[in-house]
């Protein structure tokens, strides 16, 4: 709860500071302010009574003894990605929109993600959505003049709100045959085996799936986001592909990884497998075709997705909700990278086809090098991040008897080196042109912290890996 | 500690050349790399002296969620691997004395990191960590080939490194099935440790054993090459720059080679009873196919190329081959023995080609002829690393191929007439290129040819050397890997009851 009262705060604060003139300090404000959300979720883990991780009539619930390491880690992870994605967009979105307003609607928009990794009602879930969803509308359409951001908020705003549409009656399915909201009497009474449940519950988890699929992006509800991702600001782009996706994946592992639909797992994960496996082939063989960065990276996002659902779909595996919030952690950090590289290659060409990194490794080593780390990571390759993210999504799926999607998902990783090679390629191997590219020394630390974290987590998994451990030994 | 010090010790002086600036910079690599080869010569005087040295074995957790450990140690084949890792590094970097490369700082900090990478793929004794160190070996040089390669080497690197990629991600899959057939401990984490692993199949069926045996010879088949995998290879080769394709074919391929006899052979009984044949028909393929190919070139380094799939073919027949009871371990030591000699001579031969490009302009054989007329020293050299490599007895190449042929034999005659081809086509195709290279009239392409430069004569002899001292006396290396063939036919022989 606290984070969220602390975000919030921080929006309403943002907002006032144009009344108030003090606009200057904004950007110190902010960062102060993210830092403390992310100690409120981390002081969680000093509770030891679950009864006190519990809000608003248990509908959020950060701390009961099983879970309570899920929602503070991942909610831990979004704070982070959001507190870098800040320094990323400086200097960025600020130039052409107005500043308090975005980081206002950005500031509600994380209270909606830090919801949906600890609601334990599923109205609580529809709200998470929904407060996640609106600023985000508004935000891809934030460049008020150019007809790309109007095209991606209104195709954002007509499929979302279909996708919201199909999420509630969803939830009032579920609703009808159990008669609450409440995701441990909903639990109960899906364990409870003996007793045979209407069909109309199974309806009610499939229109559950949809809406949340939508958000994730995953085939095949994923049409919305090349456009949707291509034509936002770039920085609001990033926003979409790590904190929103994050929020989404962990709400998804929230419902289906946990005991609240988890009993009914023979029904969905195979539907899930599926939707994996179509969601990898895609976003890869897509992604391939693509010579803007931008959409290709939209497209690789789409396959992360899939490789995401894969992880919940091997619900069999213990391992499976550590291998999510590793690989969004790894993933969250490499995207940072890799746009904010995009970012100032955008800023000196003004386009951002592959030709504009020709020769970026002569012209600036640090873009270069770090991009090729973000790269490597997101390729999956050791000693990366993401190489232990792949890694544990794929001995998830293994274990769990998903050994076919497995090996799609080793299919689809080469596919996926082939684009990201493709950049490498042409920074160190094109020949240079003759705009330089120029870096803030603010995104020089942000590069080179990134690009630490990503070496640092392909080392020593562990270091992540057992702050869930230590929680969990409580 | 002495094991985990020899990996550590690349990875600084890598770090080390990184930062250095200048044209000293080939020196201080050299340097660095005779430091470590001393080092690695005391790590082999320890290991002669007590086997068992707990000083040569580090066992440390590492990522405990998963099970898996640090854990590094040295036998008598890891040795000889290693030794060859160290002593070809030094002469990769002295051949690369003459040429003048951009960034030399990068370039001989990835050789180095490279070095790091191979020792360790040589001597990781968890899975996990063994496939790191297979996938870390692919990066340096990948950006060597890239950075510093040929004509067309963006197109040509790229799928050199996807195709391997494609491999060890199919083993990385191996690994993980065997991994979850491990015993867990109280925490439920299974483990990757070597031993743990070879136990795996006990309780895995028949087709999970195929797979997991598929699943590794891939990786192992890609990394050789073995037909018909080797598509990436000749391109591969003929466009890295030289000191590139001297670490992918003297060290890198051993890498392959080198998983069959630790990481596939032990591992599941049933389906290598079930798909040896298979396997051993696969590489005798390669060595009749590669022979024919490397006849018909025209291009030294290709034609190297295709000697080189076909060397390393009858290497792989001959561990397939092995069968515990029906066989006995001549086919591994000789497969040993060649890993060693085929890395020094297939260095030596495409540093002669390399020497040719720079002095003529081209390495086409038909405009080649007469060198020795102009330089007879170099003809000579030529001639003891050819022979080598045809396996003259005497020389290096020979053991190592008469042990090979022995198992191979001993398993099915049939494969052996085959496999014994290799020696026939051997000699035609490096006779001939001999013969065009430097016998017959000079032409004007060759008669300007000069003497050898200091380095080069010094690379020339220290591999000529080699090849004639353990072609002569190979005891030594034989009898260091004595105690490793004994315990692996302990390991494999419940398989054969």
């Amino acid at each position: 709860m606290k984070p969220i009262l602390v975000l919030t705060g921080l929006g309403i604060l943002t907002l006032l500071a144009e009344l108030f003139r003090f606009r200057k300090a904004l950007f110190p404000l902010v960062i102060i302010g993210l830092l403390g959300a992310l100690a409120a979720t981390i002081s969680y883990a000093w509770y030891d009574d679950g009864a006190m991780g519990t809000f608003i009539n248990g509908m959020l619930r950060f701390g009961s003894k099983e879970a309570v390491s899920f929602p503070m880690i991942t909610s831990a992870i979004i704070i982070t990605t959001a507190l870098l994605w800040y320094l990323m967009q400086k200097d960025f979105l600020s130039d052409e929109t107005n500043e308090t307003d975005h980081t206002a609607l950005v500031m509600f928009m994380l209270a909606g993600a830090i919801i949906l990794t600890c609601f334990s009602n599923l109205t609580m879930l529809f709200l998470g959505v929904e407060i996640l969803s609106i600023p985000l509308y508004v935000m891809a359409g934030s460049r008020k003049n150019d007809l790309h951001s109007n095209e991606s908020a209104f195709k954002y705003f007509l499929t979302g709100s279909f996708a919201s549409g199909f999420l509630l009656f969803g939830i009032t399915l579920i609703y009808g045959a159990v008669g609450s909201f409440d995701m441990n009497v909903i639990g109960e009474v899906m364990m409870d085996t003996a007793k045979a449940q209407p069909s109309f519950l199974y309806a009610g988890v499939v229109l559950l799936l949809v809406g949340m699929l939508f958000k994730v992006s995953a085939a095949p509800f994923h049409f919305w986001a090349p456009d949707v991702y291509q034509g936002a600001p770039t920085p609001v782009t990033a926003l979409m592909s790590t904190v929103v996706k994050t929020a989404a994946i962990v709400a998804i592992a929230n419902l289906f990884l946990s005991k609240v639909l988890g009993p009914l797992a023979s029904f969905w994960a195979p539907v899930l497998a599926v939707c994996a496996a179509l969601t990898l082939l895609i976003g890869n063989i897509s992604a391939v075709m693509q010579t803007s960065v931008k959409r290709m990276l939209a497209f690789s996002s789409i396959s992360h997705a899939g490789f995401l659902v894969m992880a919940v779909a091997a619900v069999g595996s213990s391992m499976a909700p550590k291998a999510i919030y590793f690989y969004t952690a790894a993933y969250s950090i490499a995207s940072i990278t890799a746009f904010t590289v995009l970012l100032n290659v955008i800023k000196a060409h003004r386009n951002d086809n592959v030709d504009s990194f020709n020769g970026l490794a002569k012209k600036n080593p640090l873009l270069a090098v770090t991009m090729t780390i973000g790269l490597l990571s997101l390729a999956g390759i050791p000693p990366t991040a993401g190489f232990f993210g792949k890694y544990f999504i794929f001995a998830a799926a293994f274990t769990s008897g998903y050994g076919w999607l497995a090996v799609i998902g080793i299919l689809a990783s080469l596919v996926g080196v082939y684009y990201y090679f493709r950049i490498i390629i042409a920074m160190y191997f094109r020949p240079a042109d003759e705009t330089a590219v120029t870096v803030s020394s603010l995104h020089q630390v942000l590069l080179f912290v990134t690009a630490v974290l990503t070496i640092v987590l392909g080392l020593l998994p562990d270091l992540l890996l057992n702050i869930s451990a230590m929680a969990e030994g409580k | 500690m002495i094991t985990a010090s020899l990996i550590g010790l690349p990875l600084v002086f890598g770090l080390l050349l990184l930062f250095t600036r200048g044209e000293g910079v080939k020196r201080v690599a050299l340097a660095a790399s005779v430091i470590t080869f001393l080092f690695a010569l005391f790590a082999c005087w320890t290991l002669q002296q007590n086997p068992a040295d707990p000083n040569l074995e580090t066992n440390s957790v590492w990522i405990a969620s998963i099970g898996v450990n640090f854990h590094v140690a040295m036998g008598g084949i890891s040795m000889i691997l290693v030794l060859l890792t160290c002593l070809l590094t030094p002469l990769i970097i002295l051949s690369s004395f003459r040429n003048q490369y951009e960034n030399p700082s990068t370039f001989y900090a990835l050789i180095s990191f490279m070095q790091m990478a191979l020792i360790g793929v040589f001597v990781a004794q968890d899975g996990f960590l063994f496939y790191i160190f297979w996938e870390l070996a692919l990066i340096p040089i990948y950006f060597i080939c890239l950075l510093w390669g040929g004509e067309n080497r963006g197109a040509i690197t790229f799928k050199f490194f996807v195709y391997t990629l494609f491999g060890s991600l199919f083993m990385l899959a191996a690994l993980i099935m065997l991994y979850i057939h491990t015993p867990a401990n109280e925490a439920g984490v299974h483990s990757f440790d070597l031993m743990s692993l070879y136990g795996a199949h006990e309780t895995m069926t028949a087709a999970q054993q195929g797979w997991v045996f598929w699943g590794l010879f891939l990786a192992f088949a890609i990394k050789m090459p073995v037909f018909p995998f080797h598509t990436w290879q000749p391109d591969t080769y003929v466009t890295a720059p030289t000191p590139g394709t001297m670490l992918l074919s003297g060290i890198m391929l051993k890498m392959g080679t080198y998983g069959l006899i630790v990481w596939l052979l032990p591992m599941v009984p049933d389906a290598l009873e079930a798909w040896g044949p298979l396997a051993v028909t696969l590489s005798v393929i390669s060595v009749v196919y590669a022979s024919g190919m490397a006849i018909v070139q025209q291009d030294f380094k290709r034609l190297i190329a295709y000697s080189s799939i076909a060397h390393v073919g009858l290497i792989a027949a001959g561990i397939m081959a092995y069968t515990p009871g029906k066989t006995g371990t001549e086919g591994i030591a000789g497969a040993v023995m060649q890993m060693f000699s085929h890395g020094i001579n297939v260095v030596g031969l495409f540093f002669i080609a390399d020497i040719l490009l720079k002095r003529t302009g081209t390495r086409e054989l038909s405009k080649l002829g007469g060198i020795r007329n102009v330089n007879p020293q170099f003809a000579v050299l030529f001639l003891i690393i050819l022979l080598g490599s045809v396996a003259l007895p005497l020389t290096n190449g020979f053991v190592g191929e008469f042990l090979l042929m022995n198992g191979v034999y001993q398993y099915s005659a049939t494969a052996a007439v085959f496999a014994g081809l290799t020696i026939i086509l051997g000699a035609v195709y490096m006779l001939r290129s001999y013969q065009s290279i430097m016998l017959g009239e000079s032409n004007s392409v060759t008669a300007s040819f000069g003497a050898l430069s200091g380095s080069e004569k010094a690379l020339l002899l220290i591999i000529c050397a080699a090849v004639i001292i353990f072609g002569v006396y190979p005891k030594p290396l034989l009898d260091l890997i004595q105690t490793d063939l004994r315990s692996l036919t302990l390991l494999m022989a419940p398989a054969a009851n």
